[in-house]
């Protein structure tokens, strides 16, 4: 990736977390955990890779994108604020009353959200829907999904890895964030969904991985994916739940534990610090 | 009325939307293997390219049909009632009722009459279920006349609506030149001064019948079709509570949420009077012929005789 690029998408990772943090904190609720594992791809998706109007969130022509692990709103929320589609004040509001950022994903009131999301394992199927649309009318859209390794264990993902392979839905990108944790602890203790990578290339995907914290490694990835025809896409990237935030990472209790004043603060000062070291 | 043509509404559904299909060139159709029970193997036949077979595989249906929806695209997703309603519930709730997607969910082989399947196929809570989701719009269309209008009302009313078709031939009692469909608006069919009774889908016919033969009995019986579940015609149904002070409900789903409950809730809120339930009383079906069993359970114009006059005897 282009040097200059690459040091504008991590300083706007960084930003991105910094609202991730903000709206949790606010909230004191949600969940920074799995949104901190995505900042670096959603970044990536929404300020390199997908076209979008930030003016006209609605326009036909768009590439969508489908957070299928909508608990992790606040990484979608962050994106889209800082990307110009509602001002950066708003994440302070969110999961409150009277404000549009609800706890998951709300198409109807936010500008920017393409689906409503947060009941696991629906996302895909709706990704799905959009992208063989598309396919129906000859439109050149894009679809983007990101899955959560525990969230694989839903059946209804497999309904969708079926579907989309069957309808050779090459015009779909599903990102499964493996961050190795979800509630109850490691995915390889809760009810395994390993091997990952084989189960969708058993479903008939093609199957990239990349490191989810690197904008080489991410750009590689949608590169590839991007020359695959007639069949859909799954990029398993390799994440730390809580990337970015030292005492957030690896820690499956920040899946989704809103940081209190003093976490706040650290949090934030090692945001920032990393952000001047990369302003630097 | 013996020579009446007898039809099921899950045919009037397949062939409404190969009919609407011309039309309606945005009308996609989705099925989860059975659009040859569904009868949308007829739209199959004509469009192709505009048929969607999702394999056994419900939820990801309706997820499939909210992202066509979000892109523009007038999904039509059939399945049994009991798939449809039951197995997809939380993703009809959430993928298409909560962002008000224009979805069609078209739900045959609903209640009893579906027969020799038995319980498990036999689907009697969906009304019930989909009555609790907001937005959701309801039609349980009396027979083929009532259908064909309800599903090209529902193409052109935008957000999510859920449609109640039948497997058993039930009478065509509608008349196709002079019938008009009002969503949302219900159908005085009979005038009557001692008790309304207020029927949906196939007890439509059985409750028309029934005033009939209760007329010659001295009792005059109003009937009112409610196609519309979700919104409910409450003007119609004040009015008949008014008027004749006693309600009796007939539906072929449970007492428990669906038409008798919603007919219930207006009553209750705006002119109380006796609402007498007929309908499956939280009991499974069984296997058996659908006529046989429809009247073991009471869904029968003499089962709605019987209950009137009982009902009119205690007023």
């Amino acid at each position: 990736m282009d040097e200059l690029l690459k040091k504008q998408l991590m300083k706007t990772a960084c930003k991105v977390r910094m609202g991730i943090i903000e709206g949790v904190y606010n909230a004191k609720s949600g969940h920074p955990g799995g949104s901190l594992s995505i900042a670096d791809v959603m970044t990536y998706l929404y300020f390199a890779k997908m076209n979008i109007y930030p003016d006209n969130p609605k326009c036909p022509d768009r590439d969508r994108f489908v957070l299928s692990k909508g608990h992790t709103a606040p990484a979608l929320y962050s994106t889209l604020a800082n990307r110009g589609y509602f001002p950066l004040e708003e994440l302070k509001g969110l999961r409150h009353i009277g404000s549009m950022l609800q706890g998951h994903p709300d198409m109807k009131h936010i500008p920017g959200v393409d689906m409503s999301s947060g009941s696991l394992g629906q996302g895909i199927s709706a990704a799905c829907g959009m992208a063989l649309s598309a396919k129906l009318t000859g439109d050149t859209y894009k679809v983007y999904a990101i899955l959560g390794d525990g969230e694989i264990e839903e059946g209804q993902v497999w309904e969708a890895a079926m579907f989309a392979a069957h309808n050779k839905l090459d015009n779909l990108v599903a990102i499964v964030d493996n961050n190795g944790l979800q509630i109850d602890g490691k995915i390889s203790d809760v009810c395994s969904p390993y091997p990952i990578t084989d189960k969708f290339e058993a479903f008939g995907w093609h199957v990239i991985t990349m490191d989810a914290h690197d904008f080489d490694s991410i750009e590689a990835a949608f590169n590839e994916a991007e020359s695959v025809v007639n069949q859909p896409v799954a990029i398993v990237m390799t994440s730390v739940k809580g990337k970015g935030v030292s005492f957030m990472e690896n820690q499956v209790s920040w899946h989704g534990t809103a940081p209190n004043q003093e976490q706040y603060e650290k949090a934030m000062s090692e945001l920032k610090a990393s952000l001047e070291e990369l302003e630097g | 009325m013996a020579d009446m043509i007898k039809k099921a509404t899950r045919e009037s559904y397949g062939e409404a939307l190969a009919e609407l299909g011309d039309k309606y060139c945005n009308l996609y159709v989705l099925d989860a293997d059975l659009a040859a029970a569904t009868k949308t193997g007829v739209f199959k036949k004509k469009f192709p390219d505009r048929h969607i077979d999702c394999g056994i595989a419900e939820a990801n249906m309706m997820g499939v049909a909210a992202g066509l929806a979000a892109t523009g695209k007038i999904p039509f997703a059939s399945s049994f009632a009991m798939f449809a309603a039951g197995r997809a519930f939380e993703i009809v709730r959430n993928s298409i009722g909560y962002p008000h997607l224009n979805v069609k969910i078209g739900a045959t082989h609903a209640g009893i009459s579906v027969g020799e399947d038995g319980a498990t196929h036999q689907c009697n809570e969906d009304i019930a279920l989909m009555r609790t989701i907001p937005g959701m719009t309801i039609i349980n269309p009396a027979d083929d006349v009532e259908a064909r209008a309800a599903i090209e009302a529902a193409i052109n009313f935008e957000g999510p609506v859920y449609m109640r078709f039948g497997r058993l031939a039930t009478p065509v009692f509608n008349d196709k030149e002079s019938y008009k469909f009002e969503l949302g608006k219900g159908i005085q069919l009979k005038d009557g001064s001692d008790v309304t009774i207020i029927a949906t889908g196939l007890m439509v016919y059985e409750a028309l019948t029934a005033a009939q033969a209760l007329e010659s009995e001295g009792i005059s019986a109003r009937v009112i079709n409610i196609h519309t579940i979700k919104p409910i015609d409450e003007e119609i149904i004040i009015k008949a509570a008014k008027e004749t002070g006693l309600i009796v409900t007939a539906e072929e789903h449970s007492v428990i949420g669906g038409l008798g409950s919603a007919v219930s809730d207006v009553v209750c809120a705006s002119c109380p009077v006796r609402v007498v339930k007929i309908g499956v009383n939280d009991v499974f079906g069984y296997s058996g012929p659908a006529v046989a069993l429809l009247k073991e359970f009471g869904l029968c114009a003499e089962n709605v005789v019987k209950t009137v006059k009982e009902a009119v005897a205690a007023k």
